[in-house]
């Protein structure tokens, strides 16, 4: 009887916290590779709306309506990453496993507000700006929520013409 | 998704692209403070383990935005603005679990 228990506490301790890492890294892998295909895909197919961060239109645009749209995402890493990144900030340096996660917040806002733009049937959107903001702490041990948010905006205008 | 549900024209530029502004009520603002959800958080939770979008946290913060931006609209609203230019947003964590979604902007009137 006390072998067992002995057997189950070194699952617990040793053996399970290794599984998580491994089902996370392997699951957190394919989920970010999926992101990036899907991404770029429709990234492809919004080529012919302009998305500017210019503050002002070009003079021979003319509007005939405007609105403002949003795009947002929260998005977290995985545990196996979250650890990586825990130890890395013992030593300080890159941490590369942020740098991807950011990208993909990015690009998914962006392309959310470009799709609601077309939806609407607006041409083009100016103005465009990006703002983080970090939604919770994770420890260093790598739990707790490490949600970011990633909400990009801009003036989204419908053009009665464009000359040139 | 569209932030406004009124008639009134919004815009983060400083003007509404195509019209002039006749005249400036002042500063409008909007404000939420929302806490997570129970249900969503330990959705969140799990999600958390492999990684990804939040699906719950996106749009408990999508909504929460355009109620702000509601609101702040209602306050332009009541001072006779026809539009607001120049809006920004902020997000600040008060507590853990809290939020606070603030939209700000100008109310103007424009033809």
């Amino acid at each position: 009887m006390e072998d067992f228990f002995e057997k189950l506490s070194m699952f617990t301790n040793f053996i399970w916290p290794l599984l998580l890492l491994a089902g996370a890294y392997l699951v957190g892998s394919i989920i970010e590779k999926k992101h990036f295909q899907s991404i770029r895909k429709r990234e492809d197919g919004l080529h012919g709306i302009p998305v500017v961060s210019f503050d002002t239109m070009p003079e021979d645009w003319r509007v005939s309506s405007s609105d403002m749209v949003t795009g947002s995402i929260v998005i977290s890493l995985d545990y196996f990453k979250r650890v990586i990144a825990g130890l890395r900030g013992l030593i300080g340096g890159r941490i590369k496993t942020y740098e991807p996660l950011l990208e993909r917040a990015r690009r998914e806002a962006l392309l959310r507000m470009t799709e609601s733009a077309r939806e609407q049937g607006y041409d083009a959107i100016f103005n465009v700006r990006l703002e983080t903001s970090r939604l919770a702490n994770a420890g260093r041990d790598g739990k707790g929520t490490a949600g970011v948010e990633m909400l990009a905006f801009g003036t989204a205008v419908k053009l009665a013409s464009r000359i040139g | 998704m569209n932030i406004s549900s009124s008639a009134m024209a919004i815009s983060n530029t400083e003007s509404i692209p195509g019209r002039k502004i006749v005249e400036f009520y002042g500063v409008v603002t909007g404000n939420t403070v929302r806490a997570k959800h129970v249900g969503r958080d330990i959705m969140a939770g799990l999600k958390n383990i492999v990684g990804g979008e939040l699906k719950g946290y996106t749009e408990l913060l999508q909504d929460s935005r355009k109620e702000a931006t509601e609101r702040m609209i209602e306050q332009a609203q009541s001072m006779g603005a026809n539009a607001v230019v120049n809006v920004r947003f902020a997000t600040s964590s008060i507590s853990q679990g809290a939020a606070e979604l603030f939209a700000y902007g100008t109310a103007v009137r424009v033809v």
